[in-house]
């Protein structure tokens, strides 16, 4: 399911940068708004997958339910600016802080009860669904309706005049989220999580907290999630309990993990831009609803069949030997 | 509040949790031997509720003769499965079959989106409208029919598991796959069999559903997490438990609807599921992990 | 070093674990042995925190951790190896001793030489790169050993850390272990290959049906009735007249 975090040979800065180039000149050089909005929509799955990434694909505790922290971040960004009247900026670090918070609370409930692998990935459905529940039935969250909000395109208001706004703006998140990654390949935290995600037994064995740092990590990966729900919620201007907690995202955020590269830098990107990719063609070719989901579960079911590492081991192939020293 | 509202629901309850304990035991069944978590039960029950809407608008087919049609397909489909796909990925990591049972979920939810649209379907008989007079509540007369021809099939399912020989074949395998397989048993026809049973199950399921309630492409999302949590209550593997843990789940739909109104009364089964794994993840019945 | 007193673990009805005691005093390398069985695995992991005893008490370095967490009895320098190995699998052999070597140094650059030297120290260096899938059973143990090793521990205890040598390996790795020991760190070592049970320990501890039954020098403790029987089977002692060779 995952790849060799430090096996496999480090990516080169320069890479890095060139991607990061690559991206930032992408809306100059296509600045339809359709392109500007698949550039959009790709790095924003890019961005929840290494979300979801860093806590199912680095640490090894897969989840089924991450949409919990993302809708609970698109709430509170959303209530925040609408019913507490707080400037819509407050409500990236406020996302961050309720999807910290409930994935704190997941995390402690369902690692310290010792439940692990497809029924901690249960659970968090579980919770998942409470959340959706809870938001379709109380007024401050309006219910089935959902939330609008109004438009008013000015920076100030979190708002862009041009989408390339919004472009940048997940650009930034996502390449932090790729900087992260990196730095958890390089780091004693993202050691041991990897030894967790190896062998919990052994990891304990050598004297680490495995149930201190699980919880770490689903923090930061609920912390994450949450400000990516902000983002939903600033972009799209509009979110229901159904669209921000129902089981799509969860499903959609651990896709572009596993189809691009669970445990990888890049494979959620790679994940995202061929999910950005296979809907934005199906929605432009066909006006068949499903189309591209239907691709996605076959996809997903080939990627574990046949190449369980993601398709970032087609990349690696060719490209070196595993077990590189840096 | 009233004693006779309180009865209505629980008979209601009652009813449905009959139905919820049909589909729990073609899941527990698969997870007994297979150790298999079905993340496809939901959608393969959506799946074969639309086949049964279209044996009755196309064929004309009444939902319950269906059953003669629909639990054989079943278990034809749930055998080409596990050899096609299942079987292959059965022995590797625990989370990857829960992947493929994921993949599939999607596959078979999203091409019912593709052909269905997102609309609901229900369907009508002659006698969907019949009220039947049980204690202080009038029960459609479907839903009597429903809930005695579930209690019927799990016996049934019952009876096979513990009385045949291919019962027994997979009981021995499901508790010990190595001494089946040295004794001779055909370890992999078992488990295509007994895969193809927790589909039939869904079959019959679907035939008992279809009347009483309504199909629509996502409705799988409903009922894995019912299943999930029957079978979790029940203990897994646990046959007795699926019986009690889905009376005991419709029993909260129930309950949890008049108490605390639709929307929020469907929390009741999540709760219950959470709880369950979080303090006794065996469930009532099943075996210590 | 290490104090167990009247150590029981239950499992159901089975005493796996009965009333055992053991000591281990600082630089020495000490075995236990007995039959299969015998609850010497058991006995490890509750010493090692990974089960809590139904009694008795464990004291290390005068301090009681009896059912203290894992990680933090290995944090306070005692670690156990396993006795089917459990390495970090997709991770190459460097990776893997470098989450032991974490335990001391923060940065990855100082974590880093640290498990190179520790990879010398036993022979893995050119190893260093592969992935510890695929490793062969000797390389596994070692690599065991070596990222146990790395954690820079007081007290090592190494559970049949022979099994499955063939005879040429074992001899390298009693090498191992007593430069290990000459390093400064103790052994509590459970082992079936004789060979390397009389050559490497000071000190032997039997146990059998969960108990312990003899202690001693290695020499007395071979030639001890009660050990021969339990090996060998009730009547086995008198056949062989009380004189066993390793």
């Amino acid at each position: 399911m995952s790849d060799h975090l430090h096996a496999a040979r480090p990516v080169p800065w320069g890479l890095h940068l060139s991607l990061l180039a690559l991206a930032v000149v992408f809306p100059f050089v296509f600045p339809s708004n359709f392109m500007v909005n698949f550039g959009v929509m790709a790095l924003f799955y890019a961005f929840i997958g290494q979300a979801w990434n860093i806590s199912g694909g680095f640490a090894g505790q897969m989840s089924f339910g991450h949409v919990a922290f993302f809708g609970v971040g698109a709430y509170a960004s959303s209530v925040m600016q609408m019913r507490f009247g707080f400037s819509p900026w407050w409500g990236l670090p406020g996302a961050a802080l309720a999807g910290a918070l409930v994935a704190g609370f997941v995390a402690v409930v369902s690692f310290r009860a010792g439940l692990k692998g497809s029924y901690f990935a249960l659970i968090t459905l579980a919770f998942g669904e409470v959340l959706r529940i809870i938001s379709n039935s109380v007024d401050i969250t309006g219910g089935g309706l959902g939330m609008l909000i109004p438009m008013k395109r000015s920076v100030a208001n979190f708002q862009f005049e041009e989408r390339s706004g919004f472009y940048f703006l997940i650009l930034l998140l996502a390449a932090a989220s790729v900087a992260l990654a990196e730095w958890l390949r390089r780091s004693r935290f993202g050691a041991r999580l990897a030894a967790i995600r190896e062998n919990e037994d052994a990891a304990k064995a050598l004297g680490i907290d495995v149930l201190s740092e699980k919880i770490k990590v689903l923090v930061l990966s609920g912390a994450m999630c949450g400000m990516g729900g902000c983002f939903f919620a600033q972009y799209f201007l509009y979110i229901d309990p159904t669209i921000v907690f129902g089981v799509d995202k969860s499903v959609e955020m651990l896709l572009v993990s596993m189809i691009g590269g669970a445990g990888t830098v890049y494979g959620p990107l790679i994940g995202a831009l061929l999910l950005a990719s296979i809907s934005d063609i199906t929605r432009v070719m066909t006006q068949i609803q499903g189309l591209s989901l239907v691709i996605y579960g076959g996809l997903l079911v080939v990627i574990i069949a046949y190449l369980p590492n993601g398709l970032i081991d087609l990349f690696r192939r060719r490209g070196g030997q595993p077990g590189g020293k840096r | 509040m009233d004693l006779s509202i309180l009865t209505a629901a629980a008979i209601n309850g009652l009813l449905l949790g009959g139905i919820y304990t049909l589909v729990a035991c073609g899941l527990t069944l698969i997870y007994g031997v297979l150790h298999i978590i079905n993340f496809a039960h939901g959608s393969l029950l959506m799946v074969a509720m639309f086949g049964v809407y279209y044996l009755l608008t196309v064929f004309k087919i009444d939902p319950y003769v269906s059953l003669l049609i629909m639990v054989p397909a079943m278990f034809v489909l749930g055998y080409a499965l596990y050899k096609g796909l299942i079987g292959r990925f059965s022995s590797g990591k625990d989370e990857n079959i829960l992947l493929i049972t994921l993949g599939l979920s999607i596959l078979l939810e999203n091409i019912a989106l593709m052909f269905f649209k997102g609309d609901s379907r229900t369907i009508t008989v002659a006698y969907s409208d019949t009220m039947i007079e049980l204690g202080p509540t009038l029960v459609p007369l479907p839903k009597l029919i429903s809930f005695a021809v579930a209690m019927v099939l799990c016996l049934a399912l019952g009876w096979l598991i513990q009385r045949t020989d291919t019962g027994r074949a997979i009981r021995a395998v499901a508790k010990e796959r190595m001494g089946a397989r040295l004794v001779g048993l055909d370890v992999d026809k078992v488990y295509a069999i007994s895969f193809g049973l927790g589909l039939a199950t869904l079959g019959a399921a679907a035939c008992l559903l279809m009347p009483i309630f309504y199909v629509s492409p996502t409705i799988g999302h409903v009922f894995v997490l019912v299943a999930f949590t029957v079978v979790v209550l029940g203990g897994m593997g646990s046959f007795l438990g699926a019986v009690l843990g889905g009376l005991i789940v419709g029993l909260t739909e129930s309950f949890g609807g008049l108490f605390l109104g639709e929307s929020l009364g469907q929390i009741g089964i999540s709760l219950i599921f959470i709880l369950i794994l979080l303090l006794r993840p065996s469930g009532l019945f099943g075996a210590k992990a | 070093m290490l104090q167990v007193q009247g150590l029981s673990k239950i499992f159901g009805g089975l005493r796996a674990v009965d009333d055992a005691s053991l000591s281990v005093d600082k630089g020495r390398i000490v075995a236990l042995i007995g039959p299969n069985g015998a609850g010497k695995t058991t006995f490890f992991a509750c010493v090692a925190g990974f089960h809590r005893p139904d009694a008795g008490r464990v004291h290390f370095n005068g301090q009681d951790i009896t059912g203290m967490a894992p990680h933090l009895i290995a944090r306070h320098g005692m670690v156990r190896t396993f006795q089917i190995t459990q390495p970090f699998a997709k991770l190459s052999v460097l990776d893997n001793i470098m989450v032991g070597a974490y335990q001391l140094h923060a940065r990855d650059a100082d974590a880093r030489a640290h498990a190179i030297a520790v990879a010398q120290k036993v022979g893995m260096a050119p190893l260093l790169g592969q992935a510890a899938m695929e490793l062969t059973v000797a390389g596994r143990k070692r690599l065991e050993l070596a990222r146990a090793l790395a954690t820079n521990p007081q007290l090592l205890l190494l559970d049949e850390v022979m099994a499955g040598l063939n005879p040429s390996e074992i001899v390298e790795m009693v090498g191992i272990v007593r430069t290990i020991r000459d390093m400064g760190v103790t052994v509590l070592l459970i082992e079936h290959v004789m060979q390397a049970v009389m050559s490497l320990s000071e000190h032997i501890y039997v146990l059998s049906h969960g108990r312990v039954i003899a202690q001693g020098a290695p020499r007395d403790v071979v030639s001890d009735p009660a050990v021969i029987e339990a090996y060998l089977g009730r009547g086995a002692a008198a056949i062989h007249g009380g004189g066993a060779h390793a």
